[in-house]
């Protein structure tokens, strides 16, 4: 489970600390486990500025944030949710799904992680926070405009 | 070194097939009893005899079958009865220990209540309880309107008795406390707090989740008004628990679920209701789990409930000393075996609980991690979760070696050391 990728993120994360401007700031926790992130998030003209998130939890939850980040960041809302549905498809597959490196990056080296379910909510917090937020920050601008 | 074991501890692992399994290429060590005990051969085989041969359901009919049933249930009730010092008709079989908690909250909230609660009245629990002996009182006291207050906790994982006096007071209705923690193993005294909720007339409620699968427990000499207790933790299958009340107190409470079997006289216009335990056993019970409850009593009662105690202080005191022994690594919770229980949460600095029980898992080690659904203990102490171990009966000195031996190659693996 423990790829050299998923080691490398958790211990120098990208993209990590809370940073201004943002649009919406939501708080996500796994009850299961005590985990919890906060993530901003930033869009404009339908693209995701910026993604900044603070947390405490276990390498899969902080590594995968991390990851999630450097799939989001600069990318057109659509085209992260693409990277995001590969991602919980990839993370619902027991193992079973050979990752697409295109789509998911760094992301593939969480393929072993779906064969834990206990674990599987761990690196799905930051990108359930990220969706969250990004969702309400996409809804505020259309009832703005 | 020379063994203190009172009893034979490698004949004891032969009755729990499992412990010769391996996990991962390893051969299991089982260190997370505190969540759920393993169950051996002779209750596997009570459970099985009953349902192969005496089946039926219980109090409902005249058949051989459906009498065999019954009093095999109520031959249950009594061995568990006996179990913790108390008479058959006192012994309430619940799911768990959590909706033998829930029933007393919420007949204590119904009407009829011999404790009626309402604005200015209060609940006192402590800051250590499991989720299910705190929870169930924040809602009674939500659907109530009564204050919920609490004793908080030492730096060294005991309870701060200073201001008992203030926090259990006149307007106190009811005490309940946990016997021996699960998250950080400290055993309370019981005596003190009863004693002190008596001076103000409350009730007690005690959980004793972590306390009856691994000391003699006898729930008339604690002096306690209510008492509940799980079969999972201590060699009995899920599904079955226990609520042990006073038997004046018990008939006096409402009921708490209304249905089959807890009546006296049903009429379309309302009814009467069946005196305990019938009162709390709305419909049809668990009745195969207690048969197998019975024989987890028999059992521990057969090894012996003070050597078993015996048998895990010196497991506990290893675990210890040998986690005092390793830089970065720190217990939450009592750091002897003075007033303990076995269930040890600790600490490795630099690596996530998480990262630590799925490396030992690795090691074929099972301990549990996350915040043991005590989560205001984690939070008092200033950290997110806890790995827990906690022994039993047939845990070993080898066990405890392998989880020291296990913490270190963790920390060496994520460079924590
Ligand atoms: C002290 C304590 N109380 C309550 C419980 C809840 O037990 P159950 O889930 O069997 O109701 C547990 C165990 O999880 C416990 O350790």
């Amino acid at each position: 489970m423990y790829q050299e990728i998923i080691l490398d993120h958790y211990r120098n994360p990208h993209h990590k600390g809370l940073r201004d401007p943002f649009d919406v700031e939501v708080h996500h926790v796994n009850p299961t486990c005590g985990d919890e992130v906060t993530v901003r998030v930033r869009v404009l003209d339908g693209i995701v500025e910026d993604v900044s998130y603070d947390g405490q939890g276990c390498s899969i939850s902080q590594a995968a944030t991390s990851v999630m980040t450097d799939l989001v960041i600069g990318r057109k809302v659509d085209d992260a949710l693409v990277a995001h549905e590969a991602f919980l498809e990839l993370m619902q597959s027991k193992g079973k799904l050979e990752p697409d490196e295109d789509v998911l990056e760094d992301g593939i080296a969480f393929a072993g992680v779906s064969k834990y379910p206990a674990r599987v909510k761990c690196a799905l917090l930051g990108w359930m926070a990220w969706k969250d937020a990004t969702a309400q920050a996409v809804a505020k601008q259309k009832e703005a405009s | 070194m020379t063994s203190t074991l009172a009893f034979d501890v490698e004949a004891v692992r032969k009755d729990f097939p499992v412990l010769a399994r391996e996990v991962h290429g390893k051969p299991l060590v089982y260190l997370d009893n505190a969540s759920s005990s393993h169950k051996p051969r002779q209750v596997l085989e009570a459970e099985r005899e009953f349902v192969e041969q005496h089946y039926s359901n219980v109090h409902r009919g005249v058949h051989t079958l459906s009498q065999e049933a019954t009093d095999a249930y109520e031959a249950a009730r009594s061995t568990v009865a006996r179990f913790i010092g108390a008479q058959h008709d006192d012994v309430v079989f619940t799911k768990n220990v959590t909706e033998a908690i829930n029933l007393v909250a919420y007949a204590l909230g119904n009407p009829g209540s011999p404790v009626p609660l309402g604005p200015g009245d209060e609940i006192a629990v402590t800051e250590m309880e499991h989720h299910s002996n705190l929870v169930p009182w924040q809602m009674l006291a939500e659907r109530t309107g009564a204050t919920l207050r609490w004793l908080g906790l030492t730096d060294e994982g005991r309870l701060d008795l200073t201001n008992l006096d203030q926090i259990v007071n006149e307007r106190t209705k009811l005490l309940a406390f946990t016997q021996v923690s699960n998250i950080l193993g400290t055993e309370n005294d019981v005596p003190a707090l009863v004693a002190r909720a008596k001076q103000v007339g409350a009730l007690t409620l005690v959980d004793g989740a972590q306390s009856v699968p691994h000391q003699p427990v006898d729930v008339a000499a604690l002096g306690v008004d209510l008492f509940a207790f799980t079969g999972h933790k201590m060699l009995a299958p899920s599904g079955v628990g226990v609520l042990w009340g006073r038997g004046e107190l018990l008939n006096a409470l409402p009921p708490f679920m209304g249905g089959g079997s807890m009546i006296e006289v049903v009429q379309m216009t309302g009814s009467t209701y069946a005196k305990a335990p019938e009162r709390f056993e709305a419909g049809t019970p668990v009745i195969s789990q207690a048969v197998a409850l019975a024989a987890a009593c028999d059992y521990l009662g057969a090894v012996g409930l003070d050597a078993i105690k015996a048998h895990e202080v010196v497991l506990t005191a290893r675990l210890l000393d040998g986690i005092r022994e390793l830089p970065g690594v720190s217990v939450l919770g009592p750091d002897s075996t003075e007033a303990r229980g076995s269930a040890v949460s600790f600490v490795v600095d630099g690596v996530h609980p998480h990262d630590v029980g799925q490396s030992l898992d690795d090691l074929g080690i099972a301990v549990r991690v996350g915040h043991h659904c005590a989560a205001p203990v984690c939070r008092r102490y200033g950290v997110p979760a806890t790995a827990r171990a906690s022994s039993y009966l047939y845990n070993t000195e080898a066990d405890i070696d392998a989880l020291l031996d296990g913490i270190v190659q963790v920390q060496r693996f994520w460079g924590a050391a």
